[in-house]
């Protein structure tokens, strides 16, 4: 049909009146401390929304039609009123998918989630053994989130989701995650590592090579039925593209809403460059959403800079925003991890230190002498606490 | 995200749609109206579909109105732009965002 031949990217320019990939972090208290963690998660913040105000923000989405909210944090199930909020989400028709570490997911809580419409769960894990996964989420985290798995499969939950960061480390473990999501009747999600958050600090030495982008690629194309998120769209420059919007979404379909109720672009943008405004603010999350001038130029094209005289410009877009920004590169050029290798003079360029910071957020500081295990003392929303309501 | 079908209108096997049938909306599914046409989701099966165009919006809203989803084309689509507009209510049978009833 002649709708059909605009460009999808170009009818974004207008603005959706809602967006379609929303992210809300219920809190930045976790009781891990992953090396990777894109939200610097650690301790919980005193201003987070209470339980009245994230209800009124429930209420808000439900008014924008919006379909449903991917919940994560931190860990969102500490949150003492983490059932009672999914449940008042579902019961307004906002659909919850939520990302958990698994440490909470008791059999009781698996088969309280199992009896609830609308609800999907995704259980991270960065590596196919303790070794591999527990050098980057911390001892006794693979146990813990198998347990998590084991329980949700005995519930009857039936499809759930195994979420992956690809790193440099479990890059080689593609097909065993895969079994073993099928193993559990799951679905396997693989994201990108970005150098986002605590992910800045590890991105040097965990992103993928060039090979291995290559790799990942014929192996995603090859299994549609794997989930991404859109994450790996700059490897559509290798070929066809992968399954997906294929473009930065970040304020124009993707939007963050964090624990305070700060707004940003994208939940791998958390830095002031990126923040639209507050769900606290006058017209809410609808005004920051639909008036904010930040989104407003994200939704203008976006200038190709040095990727314009690249034939992928395309299917590639130039890549994922967030990681130029937190690699210091230009924000109209090629990807760090560009697959035709453009970015390589660029970031040979950057002088080390200058690339902008993500900051400590609430990372938990480190001490000398303390383990990463968990369930450690440290944990701020003590877990023991999170009720499942009658 | 979401497992997306940006494609209600390309590729799909008409196999499953019969323009002679009467069609409707599942109901599971929500439309919410955007500037370039709408967006579809169906909660049962956490798909989302673009509708490119205010048209098929329309269209889509129109169907449980008529005996057959062919007459609900024709009585809002110009001619030439039938065969594509069927092709896009295949592709949103296929994947379930209507159904023949
Ligand atoms: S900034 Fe990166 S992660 Fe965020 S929406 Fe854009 S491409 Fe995706
Ligand atoms: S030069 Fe730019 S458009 Fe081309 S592949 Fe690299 S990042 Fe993508």
């Amino acid at each position: 049909m002649p709708a059909e031949r605009t460009r999808l990217v170009d009818q974004l320019a207008t603005g959706l009146d809602a967006p379609i990939c929303l992210t809300w972090e219920l809190t930045y208290g976790c009781n891990l401390a992953c090396l990777h963690c894109l939200s610097s998660s650690g301790r919980r913040d005193p201003s987070e929304l209470t339980n009245a105000q994230a209800r009124g923000l429930i209420d808000e989405m439900a008014d924008m039609s919006v379909f449903y909210v991917n919940i994560g944090g931190g860990e969102p199930t500490i949150r003492p009123d983490f059932y009672d909020l999914i449940a008042y989400a579902v019961d307004r028709k906002v659909g919850v998918k939520f990302s958990t570490n698994g440490t909470t997911m008791t059999p009781e809580r698996a088969r309280h989630i199992a009896a609830m419409d609308y609800v999907d769960v995704q259980v991270s894990l960065d590596g196919v053994d303790a070794s591999t996964n527990d050098a980057l989420r911390g001892a006794g985290s693979y146990a813990a989130a198998r347990r998590a798995m084991d329980n949700l499969a005995s519930s009857g939950f039936g499809d759930f989701k195994i979420s992956v960061v690809v790193t440099a480390d479990n890059v080689a473990q593609l097909d065993e995650f895969a079994e073993m999501a099928a193993s559990y009747g799951a679905t396997l999600r693989l994201t990108r590592l970005r150098p986002s958050g605590r992910g800045a600090s590890v991105w040097d030495r965990l992103h993928l090579s060039n090979a291995q982008q290559v790799t990942l690629y014929h192996w995603l194309a090859k299994r549609p039925d794997v989930l991404t998120g859109d994450s790996f769209f700059h490897l559509s420059a290798l070929g066809d593209p992968l399954p997906g919007l294929n473009l930065c979404g970040a304020g124009r379909v993707v939007c963050l809403i964090d624990p305070v109720g700060d707004v940003y672009a994208c939940p791998f943008v958390l830095h002031e460059n990126f923040k639209a405004g507050n769900v606290r603010d006058a017209g809410g999350f609808a005004r920051v959403w639909r008036h904010s001038e930040l989104f407003a130029s994200l939704r203008e094209p976006q200038a190709a800079g040095a990727c314009a005289s690249c034939g992928s410009y395309d299917s590639c877009q130039g890549g994922c925003m967030a990681a130029k920004f937190f690699t210091g590169l230009p924000l109209d050029g090629p990807d760090p991890e560009c697959v035709k290798g453009r970015a390589e003079p660029l970031l040979s360029s950057v002088v080390a230190g200058t690339a902008p910071s993500p900051g400590p957020g609430h990372s938990v500081p480190v001490r000398l002498g303390s383990s990463r295990n968990v369930g450690s003392s440290r944990n701020v929303g003590s877990s023991r606490n999170v009720g499942v309501p009658a | 995200m979401t497992q997306l079908s940006q494609g209600a209108s390309h590729g799909a096997s008409t196999a499953a749609f019969d323009a002679s049938l009467r069609y409707a909306l599942d109901s599971e599914v929500a439309l919410r109206e955007e500037p370039f046409g709408a967006l579809a989701y169906n909660y049962s099966n956490r798909r989302l579909t673009f509708l490119r165009s205010v048209a098929l919006r329309e269209l889509v809203r129109s169907l449980a109105d008529f005996d057959s989803a062919g007459d609900a084309v024709a009585c809002s689509i110009p001619e030439a732009s039938r065969p594509s507009y069927l092709r896009a209510l295949a592709g949103l049978a296929e994947s379930g965002m209507i159904h023949a009833c």
